[in-house]
C-alpha cells in the first residue's frame, strides 16, 4: 500500500538526513520526499510517500516518531486528504503543428506554458501523480525533453490539521 | 560570570554529578583537558584506546544505572569510539559522548583530524548534536543527559568544535529541560494493563519472558512481586539475566539459541506469553514461523517501535515496565480472579519433566579443564555475588549459563552488537562504579587480545579485576559453527602464536596464573579473589573442542534444540545457512 506521511520536523541542520538515513538503514522505500520551511521558522514540513505492508508502514511511523527531531506526524492516507505534485516538463515544439498540439494538451490538463523558445515549450502542471503521469503518456514518444517533479505534498481535508 | 566553553563543559559534568570521565586527549579537546586539569571533582580515566573509553563508560553505566560519560578528540578519536557507541546503542545503555571537532570555520574543509562525527554516529546513537556556539553548549549538554537517560536509554553524542571551547558565554545550567519533540510515554494504559491481566489469569500454560528492559527500568523487585503472586515460570533473555533471581524455583533459565531445554520448550508450548522489556531478538525467537505457535502474546515496552516489530502481539502496552508491573501486581492482588491452580500444577509438572533432561549437564574430565567447570567454580568461589563481565563467543554463553545471577546489574555483556573486546574495559568501568564488589571478566584468548592494552589503565587507576581467560586456542564460537555447518573446515579460527599471558600480565604490573589441570581450578580462583587489591589474569587452558549446548541451529524453532554430547549431530536447513 502507498502511504503519504506528513511530518513536522525541527528545522535543524541534519534533521533531514536523520529521516533519509532511517529509511536507508532499515531498508524502507521512499518514493518521493518534499521538504520546505513552514510559517513557523523553527519547523520544516516534510511529506514523504512510501510503500509497504501495513506492518512495515506501522514500523516506519513508529521509527519516525522515535527520531528526536520529529515533532509530529500524520499518515494522510488514513483519512480524506488532498495531494498535489508540481511538474515542469520541457517538450519539443519545433513545428507549428506540434506547438498547437502541446498547447492544446496543456489546456486540457490545466497546465500553463511558462517558457517558450523556437524549439520547445516548458509546461507547468500540478495535480496528483496519476494526472501528471497521464499528461506525460499523452505526449508523442520522443517529444519529452526533460521533466522535473517536486514529489508529493499533501494536506488533510476539513478541520483536521497538522500543527504543534 | 562568563566562562569559556571548556570550563562550561566541565561545569556541566559537575552539575550532572559525573564521577568518572573516560577519555583520551587530542588537539580538538585540549582546552577541555586544560579545564579538567584545574578541578578535581570529575575524575578523568585515561584509557589506552578510545574504544575502551566507551566500553568502560558502558560497564560503569550497566553496573550503576548512571549514564557513562566519554570524552574523545575529533577524527580518529571519534571513529575509534564508534564501536563502543554502537555497542551501547544496541543494548540501550545511557551514555553521553563528548567529542572534539575542528573549529567551526574549518568544518567541511577536510581539516586535520576532521571527520563528520554527527554523520558517522547518526545510525548508532539515540541522538546527536553539533554545538555551533558557546551560548548553546550548556543547554545542549543538559539535553544530552536528559535524552540519554530517559525513555528507552541510549548513547547521545555532543560534538564540540574547538572554537566553541575557547569562546565565552554566561554559564547557566538549566534545572529542567522540556522538549516539544521528545516526550517518552511513561505510564502504561490502564485498560490495556487490565486486558493483559485478564489474559494472564486465564492462562493454562503461562510464561513470563523478560529482558534487559526490566534491568534498565529498575523493575526487578516489581517483577519478582508479580511473578510470586502468579506462581508462573520465568525466563530471562541474555540481557535480562539477574532481573529475576536465577536460584529461585520459578526460574527456568535463559531462553533462546543457547537457552535451557525447559525454557525453550515452555516457550514453544505456552498459551499466554508475557514479554516484559524484551524485544524478540532473533537469538531469542529462532525461526519466527515456529515461534510460540499457540500463544497469545502480551508485550510491555517503553519503546513503541519495539512492540510488534518481529512478532504479532495481542495486547501491546507502551510504558515504563516498573509502573506497568506494579499495576499488574495490584490488579492480581486486589482482583477476585486467581490463577488456575490445577492447570498451573499440570504445567509445572510438565516443566519439571523437561528440567530432568538436565540440558546444561556436561561430562567432567580429570585431565582436561572444561570451560563450564571453570564458570561453575567461579560462581562458587564468589558465592554468586560478583559482577561478571564477558566478551563475545562461547565463554559468554557459558558464563550466562553457569553463573546464576540473583541480582540485576551483575551480568554485563554485549548482547545486541556482540562486540569482542568489550569485557575488560567494561570490567574496569564496573569496578570503578562498584568498588566494593568483586568483578570478574570472563573472556577468551581471542576477545581479550582486542582490548588487552587496558591492563595498563587498570594498573594506573587501581581497578582490581579477575580476568578469567577460557583459553581454548580457538575462536571457539566460529570453530563450533564451522564444525557443525562447514564440515570442520576451521577457516581462520585457530589462534596460533599466542602470548604468554602470565608474563604479559606481569609486565603490565598484575598477577598472572596459568592453570592447566582441573584439580587446580578452584584453588587458583580462591587465591586470585584473595588478592583483593590486585588484578589477576587467570589463563585457563581448557578443552579446545568443547561446544556450547543446548543449541537451536539457525532456522530452528524452540522445540528443535540439539542437546549436548561431543558427538551431537547439528545441522541446519538451506534457509538456516543464510542466517547469522
Amino acid at each position: 500500500m502507498r502511504h503519504i506521511i506528513s511530518i513536522l520536523l525541527e528545522n535543524e541542520p541534519g534533521a533531514l538526513s536523520r529521516v533519509a538515513g532511517l529509511f536507508s538503514a532499515r531498508g524502507y522505500n521512499i518514493e518521493s520526499l518534499a521538504v520546505a520551511p513552514t510559517e513557523d521558522e523553527s519547523l520544516s514540513r516534510l511529506t514523504l510517500v512510501t510503500t509497504g505492508t501495513e506492518d512495515i508502514v506501522e514500523q516506519i511511523i513508529k521509527q519516525l516518531n522515535k527520531l528526536i527531531d520529529v515533532v509530529k506526524l500524520v499518515d494522510l492516507t488514513e483519512g480524506a486528504h488532498i495531494e498535489r505534485e508540481l511538474m515542469l516538463a520541457k517538450i519539443r515544439a519545433n513545428a507549428a503543428e506540434k506547438r498547437s498540439e502541446v498547447m492544446r494538451l496543456a489546456e486540457i490538463f490545466r497546465g500553463r506554458i511558462i517558457d517558450v523558445t523556437d524549439s520547445n515549450y516548458t509546461v507547468e502542471l500540478t495535480g496528483t501523480g496519476h494526472k501528471l503521469d497521464a499528461f506525460l503518456q499523452s505526449l508523442e514518444p520522443g517529444d519529452l525533453l526533460e521533466v522535473v517533479r517536486s514529489g508529493v505534498s499533501g494536506i488533510a481535508r476539513g478541520q483536521k490539521g497538522l500543527r504543534v | 560570570m562568563e566562562l569559556t566553553g571548556a570550563e562550561i563543559t566541565v561545569r556541566c559534568l559537575q552539575e550532572e554529578g559525573v564521577e568518572f570521565l573516560f577519555g583520551y586527549p587530542g588537539g580538538a579537546v585540549l582546552h577541555i583537558y586544560d579545564a579538567i586539569f584545574q578541578q578535581d571533582s570529575v575524575l578523568h580515566v585515561l584509557v589506552r584506546h578510545e574504544q575502551a573509553a566507551t566500553h568502560a563508560a558502558d560497564g560503569y553505566a550497566r553496573a550503576t544505572g548512571k549514564p557513562g560519560v566519554v570524552l574523545v578528540t575529533s577524527g580518529p578519536g571519534l571513529t575509534n569510539a564508534v564501536t563502543g557507541i554502537a555497542t551501547a546503542y544496541m543494548d540501550s545503555i545511557p551514555m553521553v559522548i563528548l567529542s572534539g571537532q575542528v573549529p567551526t570555520k574549518l568544518i567541511g574543509n577536510d581539516a586535520f583530524q576532521e571527520v563528520d562525527s554527527v554523520g558517522i554516529t547518526r545510525p548508532c546513537v539515540k541522538h546527536n548534536f553539533l554545538v555551533k556556539s558557546t551560548e548553546d553548549l550548556a543547554e545542549t549538554i543538559k539535553k544530552a543527559f536528559y535524552i540519554a537517560s530517559t525513555g528507552r536509554p541510549g548513547p547521545v553524542l555532543v560534538d564540540i568544535p574547538k572554537d566553541v571551547t575557547v569562546n565565552t558565554a554566561e554559564f547557566v545550567y538549566p534545572k529542567k529541560i522540556k522538549m516539544r519533540s521528545y516526550n517518552p510515554t511513561l505510564k502504561g494504559h490502564t485498560g490495556q494493563i487490565k486486558k493483559a491481566v485478564d489474559l494472564m489469569l486465564g492462562a493454562k500454560r503461562p510464561m513470563m519472558y523478560t529482558g534487559g528492559g526490566v534491568i534498565l527500568g529498575g523493575a526487578s523487585q516489581e517483577l519478582v512481586t508479580l511473578c510470586k503472586a502468579l506462581g508462573y515460570p520465568v525466563t530471562n533473555t541474555l540481557m535480562g539475566l539477574g532481573a529475576y533471581p536465577a536460584t529461585d524455583a520459578q526460574f527456568v533459565g535463559m531462553l533462546g539459541m543457547h537457552g535451557t531445554y525447559e525454557a525453550n520448550m515452555a516457550m514453544h508450548n505456552t498459551d499466554v506469553l508475557v514479554a516484559i522489556g524484551a524485544r524478540f531478538d532473533d537469538r531469542v525467537t529462532g525461526d519466527l514461523q515456529k515461534f510460540c505457535p499457540v500463544a497469545k502474546i502480551v508485550q510491555v515496552d517503553i519503546d513503541p517501535s519495539s512492540i510488534a516489530k518481529n512478532v504479532k502481539v495481542d495486547v501491546p502496552i507502551v510504558g515504563d515496565v516498573k509502573g506497568v508491573l506494579n499495576s499488574m501486581a495490584e490488579m492480581v492482588k486486589d482482583g477476585d480472579r486467581k490463577p488456575d491452580a490445577d492447570a498451573l500444577a499440570a504445567w509445572w509438572a510438565q516443566i519439571d519433566e523437561w528440567r530432568k533432561i538436565d540440558s546444561l549437564g556436561f561430562t567432567a574430565s580429570d585431565t582436561l579443564i572444561k570451560p563450564q567447570y571453570v564458570v561453575q567454580k567461579l560462581y562458587e568461589v564468589t558465592e554468586g555475588k560478583a559482577i561478571v563481565t564477558s566478551d563475545v563467543g562461547q565463554h559468554q554463553m557459558w558464563a550466562a549459563q553457569y553463573y546464576h545471577f540473583d541480582q540485576p546489574r551483575r551480568w554485563i555483556n554485549s548482547g545486541g552488537l556482540g562486540t569482542m573486546g568489550f569485557g575488560l574495559p567494561a570490567a574496569m568501568g564496573a569496578k570503578l562504579g562498584c568498588p566494593d564488589l568483586d568483578v570478574a571478566c570472563v573472556t577468551g584468548e581471542g576477545s581479550i587480545q582486542m582490548m588487552l592494552q587496558e591492563l595498563s589503565t587498570m594498573l594506573q587507576y587501581q581497578t582490581p579485576v579477575k580476568v578469567v581467560n577460557l583459553n581454548n586456542k580457538y575462536l571457539g564460537m566460529v570453530r563450533q559453527w564451522q564444525e557443525f555447518f562447514y564440515q570442520k573446515r576451521y577457516s581462520m579460527s585457530y589462534m596460533d602464536a599466542l602470548p604468554d599471558f602470565v608474563k604479559l600480565a606481569e609486565s603490565y604490573g598484575h598477577v598472572g596464573m596459568l592453570i592447566d589441570k582441573p584439580g587446580d581450578v578452584e584453588g587458583a580462583l580462591r587465591e586470585a579473589f584473595g588478592l583483593k587489591d590486585r588484578t589477576v589474569f587467570l589463563d585457563f587452558l581448557t578443552d579446545p573442542e568443547e561446544n556450547v549446548f543446548p543449541m537451536i541451529p539457525s532456522g530452528g524453532g524452540h522445540n528443535e534444540m540439539i542437546l549436548g554430547g561431543r558427538d551431537a549431530m547439528v545441522s541446519t536447513s538451506e534457509e538456516g545457512m543464510v542466517l547469522v
